[in-house]
């Protein structure tokens, strides 16, 4: 049996009075895509602030690797090999879509500020290989013929690949995706899924997905963890979550209804 | 040091911890509703001062009228000026207000230079107001006693103004959030307006007292008892108008009995009130008063 | 590619000739009243770039460059003056005795201005930029004026509240301009590196520059220090070009008018910075006559207004942020790509003609 990659014990978040979070454990496997649903207002976003060291937990632990980093800075956690995605997109709103994935590469920079201002050889070669490597990268998503547009520029889904992408150069083993595909239509979200799918066995990451699309979460998640107002509800793989009465009652019934 | 010394310091310390109460409510009002350090807030003192001191010189006006008139002309000033520099810009960047309110701040003082000169004016007291008592062996003036006497009756006043009125409590309702607020049918720019208003009157108030306790006037008077009502109000907890009156009369307190009892080190007063600024900041940034809570993303 | 790489190359080549050119004409045909301001204008210009990559790039808040200059300034003044203008001028309070003999050449003393001025920004950033916006600005304003204080009160150090005359007198052009080219061009390439496109990361979403690696506080108080060292270093130039400072020179007012410039030339923007210094430092001459009594075809004398120029320049400061917010330049810079691509369309356009 494999080591999970990441494994939170017991973690909680309070603001104030109000309880985020309460006692979620959750396992992930290395290479697995594993979904956190549950509607809004369930704690989700607050459960990846407290694994990206956005928030510490008020209890509880989080291990990545087996080793703790409960409370590690956020720029930490990302060296440690914990990219993430945003809900909301943050891209930087300056900077065009290159230079976007560039700032991935900046604390992976083997040469110092001074050597950068006086153009030396080993600064100037290092940053050379970055771009490289990013445009690269760009083309091995498609987006190779946008490098030079401004981020904001782009059509909102590919805003969307944008973000995957400039997780994805920082060199994570684990990816976290923020509602990947909010807002899409359903051709826009099998698209996703394919590409989702397709980084994780051509990157070798694990990913760790919040998801209201019901069909993209069946579709791809392996496994399955339900929070309903910071409590989890439910665990499983897509069949055991469709057929479980508690979710059915809490959660997917009110989608179907929707539907 | 003596006990009628030590009586005497106490006494300055609630004189200069009503000012500053006084002052800082302005501050917390406007930055509680709008999230702005209102830097012309400091400015309003002065001109009330100037408004008062032309009125009873060249008017020759009572001085009761001539008060009335200075806080009036001041709350109109403090609305004109939410209008003009702040409201075209509530929803650009914070750092883009800021400028603007520092922008405003500077065209009043400079323009008091212009209009008046800069250098500085004996303030007339008006004899009603300002006598000596004495009272066995030491005298002091009128004004000690007057000014916490104002202050404490215009505190009760905003304390009631705001949790009794349907418009204090729409200013609270606004200032907890300004979306939902509009949503339950109330009107955001008439409660920033009487914000403004209620907090420029205040100012207008201390700038005064202020001017009667130390009796003089010059166009850049506001600027460093503006900065040290601002600390003050951060230092209650800003937004908390309880919060601005008591880390108004402990900066004074403080102020005052630093320069008591350490003589020697009386040319750092004005850094003392900065170094309690800097680290209220970093130790408990929502203030004596305030909740430390972690900011949501 | 290469060859436009190369044609830039010698443009920028020819600009800096031509810069050069200009200061060797301007040497010789300006008179001194002519020339103290343009070297003014060069200290403002070191001032609003190094304000401009704290808060135009960097997105922080900070209104202490008065008391950064105030370092710089009075490290040069306490280390070029001669002993002898020491002993005559401390006569409240002798000099500290470590002092009283020391004198330094000018650039050492200069460059250790904007050094000490870097220490102060470190020691200060490090608490300050655990804050954000407008507690960044009244907590950094707090520092600037607790400095001023400091240097009021350590007499035997700053001869307090008299000041310092006779220091050191530097005239010529060429000094202020090439620090202020050098700085321009340091700053720059900053802006151009990898540390220049992370300061911006962090400006524009400090969430998602963290979650990119970046460690927030350590790029911030990089860009702070380096920040506070040019303002130490513009303060040891002014200095040296007004040879007398004193502790009520480096008040918020000197900082409000750094922020102007920043603002007028577009935050973000270097080259719009240097275009506002000059244009601020020449209008606060050019206006001088407001100030001054007036007379109108000898009929009717106007009384002078002082205060009037600040009066002017906070409207002006007001109209930007109010109607212009991206200011001369907004986030552009001035560049040769620009250049180039509106003659090659000149160009085509002629040869359009012609056909």
């Amino acid at each position: 049996m494999n080591k999970p990659i990441l494994q939170t014990d017991n973690i909680s978040m309070q603001f104030g009075g109000l309880t985020a979070v309460s006692e979620l454990s959750i396992q992930v496997l290395p290479g697995e895509i594993v979904g956190l649903i549950g509607p809004n207002g369930a704690g989700k976003t607050t459960v990846f602030n407290m694994i990206t060291g956005v928030y510490t937990p008020t209890l509880g632990k989080i291990y990545y690797q087996g080793n703790e980093i409960t409370g590690l800075k956020p720029d930490r956690i990302t060296s440690l090999g914990v990219a993430r995605t945003f809900q909301n997109i943050r891209l930087f709103e300056s900077m065009s879509v290159l230079e976007n994935v560039m700032i991935s590469k900046h604390v992976r920079l083997n040469a110092s500020l001074a050597e950068a201002v006086l153009g030396l050889p080993r600064y100037t070669n290092n940053r050379k290989a970055q771009k490289e490597e990013c445009i690269e990268l760009l083309k091995r998503v498609e987006l190779e013929d946008v490098i030079n547009e401004p981020a904001v520029s782009l059509p909102y889904g590919k805003q969307r690949r944008l973000e995957i992408v400039r997780a994805l150069a920082t060199n994570p083993q684990l990816l976290l995706l923020d509602e990947p595909a909010a807002g899409m239509n359903p051709n826009e979200s099998i698209e996703l899924m394919q590409f989702i799918r397709r980084i994780r066995d051509e990157f070798h990451i694990t990913v760790l997905m919040i998801e209201h699309h019901m069909e993209v979460v069946m579709g791809i998640c392996e496994r399955i963890y339900v929070l309903d107002y910071g409590l989890t509800l439910a665990q499983g793989n897509p069949e055991q979550i469709q057929n479980n009465e508690k979710v059915i009652e809490a959660y997917l019934g009110v989608v179907e209804l929707d539907a | 040091m003596s006990m009628d010394i030590l009586l005497q310091n106490i006494a300055n310390s609630i004189t200069l911890g009503s000012l500053y109460a006084l002052i800082a409510i302005g501050y917390t009002m406007v930055y509680g509703i709008i999230r702005l350090i209102n830097f012309a807030h400091a400015d309003l003192l002065m001109v009330a001062a100037y408004i008062a001191f032309y009125g009873i010189l060249i008017f020759t006006l009572p001085w009761w009228v001539a008060f009335l008139i200075a806080i009036a002309l001041t709350a109109l000033l403090g609305i004109s000026i939410e209008k003009v520099a702040y409201k075209p810009l509530r929803s650009s960047p914070r750092i883009t207000v800021l400028i603007s309110a520092i922008g405003v701040s500077f065209l009043l003082e400079n323009l008091g230079i212009v209009a008046i000169g800069a250098r500085p004016k004996p303030f007339p007291r008006p004899e009603e107001l300002v006598w000596n008592i004495h009272l066995g062996d030491i005298s002091f003036l009128s004004l000690t006693i007057i000014i916490p006497i104002v202050t404490f009756i215009l505190l009760a006043a905003i304390i009631f103004l705001v949790k009794k009125t349907k418009i204090g409590i729409a200013m609270r309702a606004v200032s907890k959030d300004v979306e939902t607020a509009g949503l339950m049918a109330v009107d955001a720019n008439r409660v920033i307006s009487t914000t403004f208003a209620v907090g420029s009157s205040l100012a207008a108030i201390g700038g005064i007292l202020w001017s009667m306790q130390y009796p003089q006037v010059d166009p850049l008077m506001g600027v460093f008892p503006g900065l040290k009502c601002f600390i003050a109000a951060v230092l209650g907890g800003i937004g908390s108008i309880p919060g601005a009156m008591l880390g108004g009369f402990v900066l004074g307190f403080l102020e005052i009995m630093l320069v008591a009892f350490f003589p020697h080190i009386s040319g750092y007063r004005d850094a003392f009130a900065f170094v309690i600024l800097i680290l209220i900041l970093l130790f408990r940034p929502g203030g004596i008063l305030g909740e430390n809570v972690v900011e949501k993303v | 590619m290469d060859e436009q790489l190369r044609t830039k190359f010698i443009l920028n080549i020819v600009f800096l000739l031509a810069v050069a050119l200009l200061i060797y004409w301007g040497q010789h045909n300006l008179n001194n009243f002519e020339i103290r301001i343009l070297n003014l204008a060069a200290i403002f210009a070191i001032l609003g770039v190094s304000l401009n990559l704290v808060l135009g790039f960097t997105g922080m808040f900070s209104l202490g460059h008065a008391g950064f200059m105030c370092v710089g300034a009075y490290t040069t003044a306490i280390l070029t003056m001669s002993p002898g203008s020491k002993a005559i001028i401390y006569f409240m309070e002798p000099i500290h005795p470590v002092l009283a003999n020391i004198q330094w050449p000018l650039l050492p003393a200069i460059l250790l201005g904007g050094i000490t001025a870097a220490v102060f920004g470190f020691v200060i950033g490090f608490p300050a930029l655990r804050l954000r916006d407008d507690y960044l600005a009244i907590a950094t304003l707090g520092f600037s004026e607790i400095i001023r204080i400091i240097v009021t009160n350590t007499i035997t150090i700053t001869n307090g509240a008299l000041g310092l005359k006779n220091i050191p007198s530097i005239k010529s052009l060429w000094i202020y301009w090439l620090a202020a080219i050098l700085t321009i061009l340091v700053i720059k390439r900053i802006l151009n590196s990898s540390w220049g496109y992370a300061f911006r990361a962090i400006r524009d979403n400090e969430i998602a520059a963290e979650a990119m690696g970046i460690n927030i506080f350590k790029h911030k108080l990089l860009s702070f220090t380096i920040g506070a060292f040019f303002a130490g270093l513009a303060g040891a130039l002014m200095a040296h070009l007004i040879t007398s400072v004193d502790p009520t020179m480096f008040r918020f007012l000197f900082t409000f008018q750094i922020l102007l410039i920043v603002v007028l030339g577009g935050m973000g923007s270097i080259s719009g910075s240097v275009v506002a210094a000059l244009i601020v430092t020449i209008g606060m001459e050019v206006l001088r006559i407001v100030e001054q009594p007036m007379d109108l075809f000898g009929v009717v004398e106007i009384p002078g207004l002082p205060g009037m120029r600040m009066v002017i320049f906070s409207i002006l400061l007001l109209l930007v942020i109010l109607f212009y917010r991206q200011g001369l330049m907004g986030t552009r810079e001035f560049n040769w790509d620009w250049l180039l691509n509106k003659l090659d369309r000149l160009k085509d356009r002629m040869r359009g003609e012609a056909a």
